[in-house]
């Protein structure tokens, strides 16, 4: 530990040649006041002057709380399900060489580039009854468009980015030594992925599925089109949103918006953490 | 495919031992799932959009994209993205330079805060607009008082749309920025140059592919935002509705064409975005801050 010289005292900013410091930075922190802070604050004020009985009466309202867990439950669902295949694909992208190898990787971001309601509609129609998947799914039973199991499938599709991107720098970063001890001192090829690969990468995948599982919960382009949008069955949080605003419901839109943000600022902290906790043992 | 690239990783592939890597029947078994899932969920939805938007022909493609209402929602696609990518772009620059350059207190929270819209829900970017402008809004009964429309009219989608393409261009320029440090700054500063002329003619060629890769982000997400743009719109058709609404509608309508040949300008907008995202990162992968994982 060292200790500062006493006369810098408190300073808000290091000297520096350079100039534009005023500049940038006040007008910097002028556009993100008008355009970030003023509208969510806007909404935090909102859902604060609507005093705790009517939030809680929102808040405990039974089609609130099956949106809310529909929204969260199938994020998760459809998190899980991308750590498993998102882990899979980094994995053959970064260990494998085969032709076509940077086409694959590059249309691991379509999810990022094609906007929302195109996806939408596009798996909306692969998945309904009588679609190119949906038909094959029919005569097992399986239900997808309209159903909450739609949901997940847009999500997983939203997600998949997410995963990969995280934990396919990680991997490269894998030293080839590593699992040559490991294999020199006789572990076989599942115990260097399960004990020596993974802890290495469980911080990566951590994330991954924090920041899939964040953007699965907000989403709403993608999901609304499949998920039939039956109230209490395949209704989205998001989606409640709009429908109060359409009611011109106003508080219970807040309401509902300030819980989601809420559970999205303990979400970004815990990515927070986890991040930090990885670089301070993973280096 | 006789790609050099590929070839150059084959000492670094054939060195791997057995005992570091899976036998050919795992890799062939891992490679077929991952492939398959791909497949179904990346290239199916893909074809899907380009077939169900050709699937009466060319004629009636080319119909459905002639619409008066479908070439009204192009053109406010591009304006709203004209207007709010630059506004983003002009806002990276500056926090880039303020929180690359300089050393203060309280810069790890204004990180934070840039990255915010990213954690919030489209729809509720949307509705804080609404809140604010609406008619029951705080400054709703201001605005009505002096006749300034901005919801379910233009202003109100740019906003939504800067709300929701905010970190883009800021956080790709950051990481950038900050690893280039400041030795040419100073050196173009010790040698007479302005500040002006310091970020025209060194900082801005140092981080333009970064810059560009950011934009090119920056306005995918511009022309293919939908929640928020959704909330804010009104769905005006002719008026307020840019293509990613119109597709909605017309969908709804049971149009398939018509909705999905408004939608196969947009995935082909996404599949110019990839490309070139790709090739700005085999090109200039040194150059962007994004291709190291930041």
């Amino acid at each position: 530990m060292t200790t500062a010289p006493a006369q810098a005292g408190w300073r808000f900013k290091q000297p520096s040649v350079i100039p534009g410091f005023g500049l940038t930075l006040g007008f910097s922190l002028a556009y993100l006041t008008l355009i970030i802070l003023i509208p969510l604050s806007g909404l935090i004020w909102r859902s604060a002057a609507l005093g705790w009985t009517d939030f809680w009466a929102i808040a405990t309202d039974r089609r609130t709380l099956n949106a809310l867990e529909i929204s969260f439950g199938t994020a998760f669902i459809a998190a899980v399900v991308n750590v498993v295949f998102g882990t899979l694909v980094a994995w053959v992208l970064v260990r494998y060489r085969f032709p076509g190898r940077r086409i694959v990787d590059a249309m691991v971001d379509l999810p990022f580039a094609l906007p929302t309601a195109v996806a939408g509609i596009a798996l909306t129609t692969l998945y309904a009854p009588n679609g190119w998947i949906g038909k094959l799914l029919m005569p097992l039973g399986l239900k997808v468009a309209y159903t909450p199991l739609g949901i997940v499938i847009a999500l997983v599709f939203i997600g998949l980015p997410f995963v990969v991107r995280t934990v396919q720098p990680i991997m490269e970063e894998i030293d080839k030594e590593v699992e040559e001890a490991a294999a020199t001192l006789g572990a076989s090829r599942f115990q260097i992925i399960t004990r020596v690969l993974f802890p290495g990468l469980a911080p990566a995948i951590i994330t991954g599925f924090s920041l899939a599982f964040a953007r699965g919960v907000g989403e709403y382009g993608s999901v609304i089109f499949i998920a039939g949008n039956l109230p209490y069955k395949s209704e989205i949080a998001p989606l409640l949103i709009v429908i109060r605003l359409e009611e011109y419901n106003y508080p219970a839109a807040t309401a509902i918006a300030a819980i989601m943000l809420a559970l999205s600022f303990v979400m970004l902290l815990v990515v927070n953490l986890v991040q930090t906790w990885s670089r301070k043992r993973y280096g | 495919m006789a790609d050099p690239e590929i070839k150059s990783y084959e000492p670094y592939h054939e060195s791997r031992s057995a005992a570091v890597t899976e036998s050919r029947p795992a890799q062939a078994v891992l490679m077929a799932i991952a492939f398959a899932f791909l497949g179904i969920f990346l290239l199916l939805p893909l074809i899907i959009v380009f077939h169900e938007a050709l699937a009466k022909g060319v004629g009636a493609y080319t119909q459905a994209l002639g619409e008066p209402d479908a070439r009204s929602a192009i053109r406010l696609t591009l304006l709203v993205a004209a207007i709010s990518v630059p506004l983003n772009v002009v806002f990276g620059i500056s926090a880039a330079w303020a929180i690359a350059k300089f050393e203060f207190k309280g810069k790890a929270f204004l990180t934070t805060l840039i990255d915010l819209p990213f954690s919030v829900s489209p729809v509720i970017s949307g509705l804080v607009y609404v809140l604010l402008f609406g008619a029951q809004g705080l400054l709703g009964e201001w605005l009505k008082g002096h006749g300034i429309q901005i919801l379910f009219a233009v202003p109100g989608i740019v906003l939504a749309t800067v709300f929701v393409t905010f970190p883009f261009v800021a956080r790709e320029l950051i990481p950038l920025m900050q690893e280039q440090g400041n030795g040419d700054e100073e050196a173009a500063l010790s040698l007479g140059a302005n500040g002006w002329q310091t970020f025209w003619y060194v900082t801005l060629p140092n981080v333009k592919w970064g810059l560009l890769y950011g934009v090119l982000l920056c306005n995918a997400r511009a022309m293919g935002e939908f929640g928020a743009v959704s909330v804010v719109s009104g769905h005006i058709r002719g008026l307020t509705n840019t293509m990613p609404l119109h597709v909605e509608i017309l969908y709804n309508e049971y149009n398939a064409v018509g909705a999905f040949a408004v939608a196969s300008l947009l995935a082909g907008l996404a599949l110019v975005t990839l490309v070139l995202k790709t090739l700005l990162e085999m090109r200039y992968g040194a150059e962007l801050a994004a291709t190291r994982g930041h």
